[in-house]
């Protein structure tokens, strides 16, 4: 992964609305050069969305998530990859992670309300083929998401005017 | 109490400063966004924080050697060498002071005697002046122009100089411009310098903080090192500002006298944060200083989209290759920088530092700090354009 790329990846992750235009200006490259190197990892797969990070306790929403962590049984010469592609492609899993430690898929999900998630959790994700076992926790109170606290107000300490 | 004419007259007679007010109107609009900030917006890396932390708690809150720490001035002294390629003892050349400002304060009273000019460049920081009057000595502007990205002129400097010239204050890279001074360009001034036989005060605080070509410190010339006082510190390179940490590297018969006042003044700079300032130093060597330069490479984006901004909208700004600001000429609106400040603050609510506020040839143009987030200067850039616009 080249330098510019990865120069170009940090200001997008900061705002993904920031333009070729805008990004050439930040980084003194040409517009092209860097609306080719967007153009190169949109291909490629290394960028695979343009999103928003949101506060969702302003949205005055019921919906729950729950972090799921599942022991399975590894498959041989699949490891977890099976299991893992199974799983990615429910809707209600929004994020999936192969994790070190006491527990070895690490399931994000998300549904309605808590029977939703409980039946998710019962009727689709434990009787899954090489699924040993399940903890389920439920998210209660989100305090920062990707780098950004949620909480409102500045945090800024300085002085307004200085010298 | 009768205090008419029995106070301090110097100190009575120094001219408020051009920022007050603004400071004062911004305050109260909690809404505003400020490009008026002098210091970065990081916070001080995590791990000096931590050190520091430690070291509270381990009790290290003692008075230190009036010097400062002996580790702390080894590290500086490593770094001046590595960085800047000067060279000075620990033991008994570098003064670890209360900020960069105790250590221009300390070198303008054991340079100047009262009735000696100083030669102060103009525009610059607001300090230099007030500074030197309270030593009483008279300050000669030597006046910059954008024409020449702000940088000193040999010719214009050799014209302020008079039979009472005695210090010269070097400070680059430049508050309020952002403008550096190359090799060359210091040559051609160290050799006025050495011509009318002047003491220097190089005010190197922003030495870290340089885009596109590496900071020069004016004691690495020939010949300067003997006459110059580096003042640095770590207030920018290294985030602490409110730490009030810096030091005065000069030779050991300017320092002895720099350490005289400083030891009868201020007893040692705070002990914590020269424990953090070693810290500070130490893992930076051990990592590249791989924190600045991740401050650095923040602020270049920053600096250019604000150079190429204030050039679109018609705003001439050149490019400043140092420290955080960027020094706009807004004449081409038909104001002068404090109008200009005072109108954009009250109708958009961007606070702006008026350009006089930092001398005479400041008048027709603003400071912007870009010590702010992009979404921040985004922001306030927008305001300016409708400002201008409408």
């Amino acid at each position: 992964m080249k330098k510019l790329h990865l120069d170009i990846l940090k200001i997008l992750k900061d705002d993904s609305r920031t333009t070729a235009a805008r990004i050439a200006v930040m980084l003194g490259k040409a517009e092209a050069e860097i609306a080719a190197a967007i153009a190169a990892m949109e291909e490629n797969g290394t960028l695979l969305k343009y999103t928003t990070v949101i506060d969702e306790e302003m949205l005055g929403q019921d919906n729950v998530q729950a972090l799921i962590e599942v022991r399975v049984s590894p498959m041989y010469s699949h490891g977890f990859d099976a299991i893992a592609g199974d799983l990615t492609a429910f809707d209600e899993v929004k994020s999936l992670y192969l994790m070190s430690g006491g527990y070895d898929l690490a399931v994000f999900i998300e549904g309605k309300s808590l029977r939703e998630v409980a039946m998710f959790v019962s009727e689709k994700l434990s009787v899954m083929d090489k699924v040993l076992s399940t903890a389920t926790h439920f998210i209660l109170k989100k305090y920062k998401v990707e780098g950004v606290a949620c909480c409102r107000g500045s945090s800024d300490k300085r002085l307004v005017i200085q010298p | 109490m009768n205090y008419e004419g029995r106070l301090n007259p110097t100190v009575r007679d120094i001219r408020p400063s051009g920022i007050r007010k603004f400071f004062d109107i911004v305050s109260e609009m909690p809404d505003a966004i400020s490009l008026g900030v002098g210091e970065p917006d990081f916070p001080t890396p995590w791990g000096i924080r931590d050190y520091s932390i430690k070291m509270t708690q381990k009790g290290y809150t003692q008075y230190t050697s009036n010097r400062g720490l002996l580790e702390l001035r080894r590290e500086i002294a490593e770094y001046l060498e590595s960085r800047f390629n000067i060279s000075y003892s620990p033991e008994t050349e570098v003064l670890v002071t209360v900020g960069a400002s105790e250590a221009i304060d300390l070198a303008l009273r054991c340079i100047v005697v009262p009735g000696d000019e100083v030669l102060v460049p103009d525009p610059a920081y607001v300090s230099y002046q007030p500074n030197v009057q309270l030593v009483g000595g008279v300050c000669k502007p030597v006046t910059m122009k954008m024409e020449d990205d702000f940088r000193m002129r040999a010719d214009v400097l050799e014209a302020a100089i008079t039979e009472k010239s005695k210090a010269l204050i070097l400070p680059y890279p430049n508050n309020p411009t952002g403008a550096i001074m190359g090799k060359e360009d210091l040559e051609k001034i160290a050799e006025v310098v050495r011509k009318h036989d002047l003491f220097v005060i190089s005010d190197e605080i922003y030495g870290e903080l340089t885009y596109g070509q590496d900071h020069v410190s004016f004691a690495s010339l020939p010949g300067m090192r003997e006459r110059t006082v580096v003042v640095s510190g770590f207030s920018k390179a290294f985030s602490m500002t409110g730490w009030r940490l810096g030091y005065a590297a000069a030779p050991k018969e300017i320092s002895d006298l720099l350490f005289k006042v400083h030891q009868y003044t201020i007893m040692c700079a705070p002990s914590l944060s020269q424990h953090a300032g070693y810290f500070a130093l130490k893992s930076g060597k051990a990592d590249g200083y791989q924190s600045v330069l991740d401050m650095k490479k923040e602020y270049d984006m920053r600096r250019r989209l604000l150079v190429s901004e204030f050039n679109k909208m018609g705003l001439t700004c050149f490019e400043p290759k140092g420290a955080f600001y960027v020094f706009p000429r807004v004449k081409s609106t038909g104001m002068g920088g404090n109008e200009f400040a005072e109108k954009l603050l009250y109708s958009k609510k961007v606070a702006v530092v008026p350009g006089d506020a930092f001398g005479e040839s400041g008048t027709d143009f603003i400071r912007c700090s870009y010590a702010a987030s992009m979404k921040a200067l985004e922001t306030a850039l927008t305001r300016i354009r409708d400002f201008i616009g409408g």
